[in-house]
């Protein structure tokens, strides 16, 4: 219990660091626009791969649970937006995010520690955790939200190609499905969701990387506890938020 | 000039550094010498703040460098070049870029002020077209050399070497130490140098300290080390079998 409050108060403190004014702005400014590519960018494909086929079997999954006549099969197309948009797009998406760029940003921040970049950083006079990790967390918060609406559109495509190639569905009762009672809050929801995901990812993967003691063997095991911890985050902060926003 | 007195450093209940007091002057290569794990680097960063000291006292010059807060701190720090023990360049950046970052950082040079300066200190280092490549692509002597161009892009006032030729062969190792002395007397630097190499010791040690579990045990300099009564720095100095036949025979 001590050890949880001790790591939670270090993880404040540098979050404190890391926003505290930056030096040259024009300097972190281009180092945000790195991170947006290398971070953002670079996720974009394994997001849209995994959406299509995510939408395509929840849309399959729904139809064979509901083969039933007195349930419309425009219900199909309804179900899968929604668990798309609720969870989906938002929760699963950045699972999959926290152990793609969270153990990414664990290990090459962790590496900068035990090569001793980070106190080259630091005699220079440069305050290390702003400078490596406020971009990034600029970054997956502006991107972020991008990754998750394109999720959100992806899934829902690939729910529609499979549902209607596979004929358990017409493309007209699909359509008027993901119409049906639409919610625009829901996509809010999950944008804020989204926020929240992105700032834990980046933010403890970061704290785990840059209190690494030792060499390599440390690096690697702080970055699978940077996807350990971050994911059992999201899925803690998953109910909290939609019991705050959806009650 | 900087000055330590009374420096005392210790990481939870083990004690690393005891009671050190020592001077190390300008213009000269002043080493600190002892076994690994003696806290050599724990002495070096302390000096510099990456490590907070439990009490005593570090002047640069005339300013009480350990009682400044971090904007006080960031003035010295402009003023100090450190090159670390595995040289510690920025992976992501090339070797221009790695020189020119602390440019970047904290000039307001022009584009072609600060190219002309990179290429400048890259020369002074002897490091001719590698301008574009990445750390991985070095070998470790240019590691080395590209790490000491970005220590001195500003121009510092204080250079600090942690073990400078460690995994290096004999012929570069002594190359890199007669840079480091060529530029510490060029700019009259106030330069500090982490070693466990006797080689660097004979050549360089102009004046020597010799830290011997955490305690600061002896001073001199290279020509009085072989003729010391102290007797774990007679250990030290003539651990290897030849250094202790050449001794025993004269
Ligand atoms: N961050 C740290 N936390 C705890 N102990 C440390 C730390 N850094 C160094 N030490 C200990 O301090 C002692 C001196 O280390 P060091 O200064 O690295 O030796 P060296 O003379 O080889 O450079 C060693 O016993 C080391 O284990
Ligand atoms: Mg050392």
């Amino acid at each position: 219990m001590l050890r949880i409050l001790e790591e939670l108060g270090r993880y404040f403190l540098l979050l404190k660091k890391v926003f505290s004014k930056p030096e040259k702005p024009s300097i972190y400014y281009k180092q945000t626009m790195q991170e947006l590519v290398y971070l953002g960018l670079n996720s974009v494909i394994i997001v849209a791969i995994i959406s299509f086929f995510m939408g395509a079997v929840i849309t399959l999954q729904t139809a064979y649970n509901t083969e039933n006549p007195i349930y419309p099969t425009y219900l199909i197309g309804l179900g899968c937006r929604d668990s798309i948009i609720l969870e989906f797009s938002s929760t699963i998406v950045a699972l999959i995010l926290a152990g793609k760029v969270g153990s990414n940003i664990a290990s090459e921040i962790g590496t900068m520690r035990v090569t001793e970049q980070i106190d080259a950083l630091e005699t220079m006079g440069v305050n290390s955790a702003s400078y490596l990790i406020l971009p990034k967390i600029i970054a997956t918060l502006l991107f972020n939200p991008f990754l998750t609406l394109m999720s959100i559109i992806i899934g829902i495509l690939g729910g529609w190609i499979a549902g209607t190639s596979a004929g358990v569905i017409t493309s007209e009762d699909f359509i008027y499905g993901i119409q049906y009672a639409f919610i625009p809050y829901y996509i809010t929801y999950s944008l804020i969701k989204t926020l929240f995901f992105a700032f834990i990812i980046t933010s403890v993967s970061a704290y785990q990387g840059y209190y690494v003691e030792g060499g390599s063997l440390e690096v690697g095991r702080a970055s699978t506890k940077a996807v350990v911890r971050s994911s059992l985050l999201i899925l803690l902060f998953n109910v909290i938020l939609t019991q705050l926003l959806l009650s | 000039m900087i000055r330590v007195n009374n420096l005392n450093k210790s990481f939870g209940d083990a004690r690393v550094l005891t009671d050190i007091t020592v001077t190390f002057e300008p213009g000269i290569t002043n080493l600190i010498i002892g076994r690994s794990g003696s806290g050599k680097t724990v002495l070096l960063k302390s000096i510099v703040g990456l490590h907070d000291i439990d009490s005593g006292e570090i002047w640069y010059d005339d300013v009480l460098f350990n009682k400044l807060d971090f904007e006080g701190k960031k003035k010295i720090r402009r003023e100090i070049g450190m090159l670390f023990q595995g040289s510690a360049l920025f992976d992501s950046l090339t070797v221009e870029q790695n020189v020119r970052f602390p440019l970047d950082m904290f000039t307001e040079m022009t584009q072609e002020e600060k190219i002309d300066r990179v290429n400048f200190c890259l020369k002074r280092v002897n490091i001719i077209n590698a301008n574009k490549l990445f750390p991985s692509e070095l070998s470790g002597g240019m590691k080395k050399r590209v790490a000491i161009a970005r220590a001195i892009s500003l121009n510092p006032k204080y250079l600090f070497c942690d073990e400078p030729n460690s995994g290096l062969d004999p012929i570069t190792a002594i190359l890199i130490d007669e840079l480091i002395k060529e530029i510490t007397e060029e700019y009259q630097m106030t330069t500090i140098i982490n070693t466990h190499d006797m080689n660097s010791v004979m050549k360089i040690g102009e004046k020597i300290v010799f830290i011997h579990e955490g305690l600061k045990c002896w001073e001199g300099s290279k020509n009085e080390i072989l003729n010391t009564d102290c007797s774990t720095l007679n250990d030290f100095v003539f651990a290897n079998a030849l250094a202790k036949k050449l001794k025993s025979g004269s």
